[in-house]
């Protein structure tokens, strides 16, 4: 029996989940000694009270779209990747050995098959933690955990021993090609007329991040392989006894999330940076976690919490620059928002189900 | 490499086993009574970071002890609310508090110490001393038992020794109580310990707060003995190699002391890049001793684990009537 009406579910409860968390963010600004609505105004006011501001909130936005549409993906799958990190720092490595190698004419073909190169790379290295979850059982949560720290090891020592030019000290490889360079929003509503703040990153990438989520839609609720993969998230014996096979699901599940999360590359390494860093990716990849449990696993909903985790990054960054509260707060709300939305879900839905029964008694 | 060197490593094997040991047994705790916890690198985190900080601004390791136990207890009590009591998903509310702690404690430390998420460095009352055990000189001449008990065995901080001493204690608590026969029934079968009138939630709240503990010690040794204060995320992935452990030693306290030693001789080699390059007679880059841990973690657990059986009702949320 449907006990809630379907709008309560959907917005109600992460709404209150998330005013939650953000008391509980409020009270440890309180504790550090700093003053919360002062704290809160200055955010908005630097996240979204320009296009200055707005320019980086949609530049972090599409990191989440692409980190958190690749944790909502493995867990229509019930599977839990937290390697997004891992993966998204693989993508980046992809970017720029295709953005190096090749001498690109036009920056269209660039993007095109750096996207491939991210995406492929990401599913890559995703594909290792799935194959051994689902032929040796081991733990894909543990392994995809180490294998952000493997790539992070991995990408050190391409950075300081292959990528990094010589006469550099920096571990960071060469800067792209010129012809590599994407277009930001900025240039694109400027030409058409619409006044943007310029030296912002947000950039094209967003648009591939608006169709990821399309995508992503369309392939988990209107086609077969969605359907399998949902099946084999809900119940993995009647799935099994459907005839879908379970080595399957978990290898293709994994490699789309993965190559999700490696496509974040295409922008902060291609669109933003334009070289490829260590550390790159800045805790993106286990943004996405909070993401995808904020946006009930809806691309949508993803979609939407990702502006929201853009305004919470952007907001975080002006506060660590004109208050003495650090950036780490930003992973504080983000621990919060994934208690509150993830595991004590039931604390808010119980008391609001009960709401919504006595007023149904009351009413009929 | 001589004899010297392997005692060393030995030595440096010990110790970077006692943290993991103390957060197996830990996991094991929790995860016999049916409460998966990947949160154990959150709990020792905010457990370094917490007596760091009390030891730094008092002098005294023991205020500092007694305030990293209270952290990870607090955490493992959310932990407990979220997925005792209010049934939620026990991975994502371990993630939650692995995110919190990270968070938190360089959030707190920059507020107090404004040293770039750092506790200032400790020294003398502020860290767990070496205890020299009796006899180490006089044995010491004694061949090959002499050196191994002085160097190995002897010249440990007091917690390196609470470690080896929880082994036994676990498992007797476990295998040889009735609270012990509960609490591995409550993981297996909760409805039955239900039925005899025994408190599922009581004995999961307890298993949980023991977790909370043994954490709490393990994170307390990471800042004040084995290093010299607290720094940002230097648990380094030590909770979640713990549960790598802890599936490797099947949930047993002996293996579990065996597998921690085992992962704890591999980060002490992963540090001696001279003693690996003299083994295999090439030199090997720094960056892969670095996730050589982390690599091996993955191996074994892929491929040496053999078939590891977890408690049967680990993970789901005990709902007394449908």
């Amino acid at each position: 029996m449907q006990i809630m009406p379907k709008w309560a579910d959907i917005f109600l409860i992460p709404l209150i989940n998330l005013l939650l968390a953000f008391f509980i963010s409020g009270l440890v600004i309180l504790a550090i000694g700093e003053d919360p609505i002062a704290a809160l105004s200055l955010m908005v006011e630097g996240a979204l009270g320009s296009s200055y501001g707005w320019g980086f909130t949609l530049y972090y936005a599409t990191n989440f779209i692409f980190t958190g549409l690749a944790v909502a993906v493995a867990f229509h799958a019930s599977l839990f990747n937290i390697g997004g990190e891992g993966q998204a720092t693989l993508g980046g490595l992809g970017v720029a050995l295709i953005c190096l190698l090749v001498p690109w004419p036009h920056w269209t073909i660039a993007l095109l098959a750096a996207s491939v190169g991210a995406a492929a790379f990401g599913a890559f290295w995703a594909l290792i933690p799935a194959y051994l979850q689902a032929k040796r059982g081991s733990h894909i949560v543990i392994t995809t955990i180490m294998f952000n720290y493997i790539a992070f090891s991995l990408l050190n020592y391409v950075l300081v021993e292959v990528l990094r030019p010589a006469g550099t000290m920096d571990p960071a490889s060469a800067k792209f090609p010129e012809a590599t360079h994407l277009p930001t929003i900025s240039d694109m509503l400027n030409a058409v007329g619409i006044p943007f703040a310029a030296r912002t990153p947000a950039n094209v990438t967003l648009i591939i991040a608006l169709v990821a989520c399309v995508a992503v839609y369309y392939l988990i609720w209107r086609t077969k392989l969605g359907y399998q993969i949902r099946a084999f998230g809900k119940s993995e014996p009647a799935a099994k006894y459907a005839g879908i096979s379970s080595v399957k699901i978990t290898m293709i599940a994994m490699a789309i999330s993965g190559g999700l999360a490696g496509l974040m590359a295409i922008n902060n390494v291609m669109g933003e940076a334009e070289r490829l860093v260590l550390n790159s990716v800045e805790g993106a990849g286990f943004i996405g976690i909070a993401v995808a449990l904020m946006g009930r696993s809806h691309p949508f909903g993803v979609l939407l919490a990702s502006i929201l985790f853009g305004f919470l990054y952007q907001g975080g960054a002006e506060l660590a620059l004109w208050t003495s509260i650090p950036r780490d707060l930003i992973v504080v709300i983000q621990a919060l928002v994934i208690l509150f939305t993830g595991a004590l879900d039931g604390m808010v839905r119980r008391p609001v189900e009960q709401i919504f029964l006595m007023m149904r008694k009351s009413g009929g | 490499m001589d004899f010297m060197t392997l005692l060393q490593i030995l030595d440096s094997s010990l110790r970077l086993a006692t943290p993991l040991l103390f957060a197996c047994l830990a996991g094991l705790f929790s995860e016999r009574a049916g409460i998966f916890d990947i949160g154990l690198e959150g709990k020792m985190l905010a457990a370094a970071f917490l007596s760091a900080a009390i030891a730094a601004v008092y002098g005294s390791v023991w205020l500092g002890l007694f305030a990293g136990l209270m952290g990870s207890l607090a955490m493992a009590g959310l932990h407990g609310v979220a997925s005792i009591t209010f049934r939620g998903n026990q991975l994502i509310s371990g993630v939650a508090i692995n995110f919190l702690a990270s968070g938190l404690t360089v959030l707190i430390a920059q507020s107090w110490f404004s040293q770039g998420g750092r506790t200032p460095p400790l020294s003398g009352g502020g860290r767990f001393q070496e205890i020299n055990l009796p006899f180490a000189d006089a044995f010491s001449n004694v061949p090959i038992i002499g050196p191994f008990y002085a160097e190995v065995i002897s010249g440990h901080s007091a917690l390196v020794y609470v470690a080896l001493l929880a082994v036994p204690l676990s498992w007797y608590v476990l295998f040889r109580t009735r609270f012990g026969l509960r609490l591995r029934a409550v993981g297996e079968n909760p409805a039955a310990v239900d039925t005899a009138g025994v408190s599922v939630i009581g004995l999961r709240f307890a298993a949980v707060a023991i977790c909370g503990l043994l954490c709490g010690f393990g994170g307390v040794y990471l800042s004040t003995g084995l290093d010299a204060g607290f720094g940002r995320e230097m648990t380094a992935g030590r909770g979640f190699i713990a549960l790598a452990a802890l599936i490797f030693a099947k949930w047993r306290p002996w293996h579990a002391l065996y597998a921690t030693f085992l992962f704890g001789f591999l980060q002490a080699i992963a540090l001696r890049p001279d003693v690996i390059e003299a083994l295999l007679g090439f030199k090997v880059q720094v960056q892969l001793l670095k996730a050589l841990p982390y690599i091996l973690t993955v191996v074994i657990l892929a491929g040496f684990v053999g078939k590891a059986i977890p408690p049967r009702a680990g993970g789901e949320a005990y709902v007394k009537e449908r």
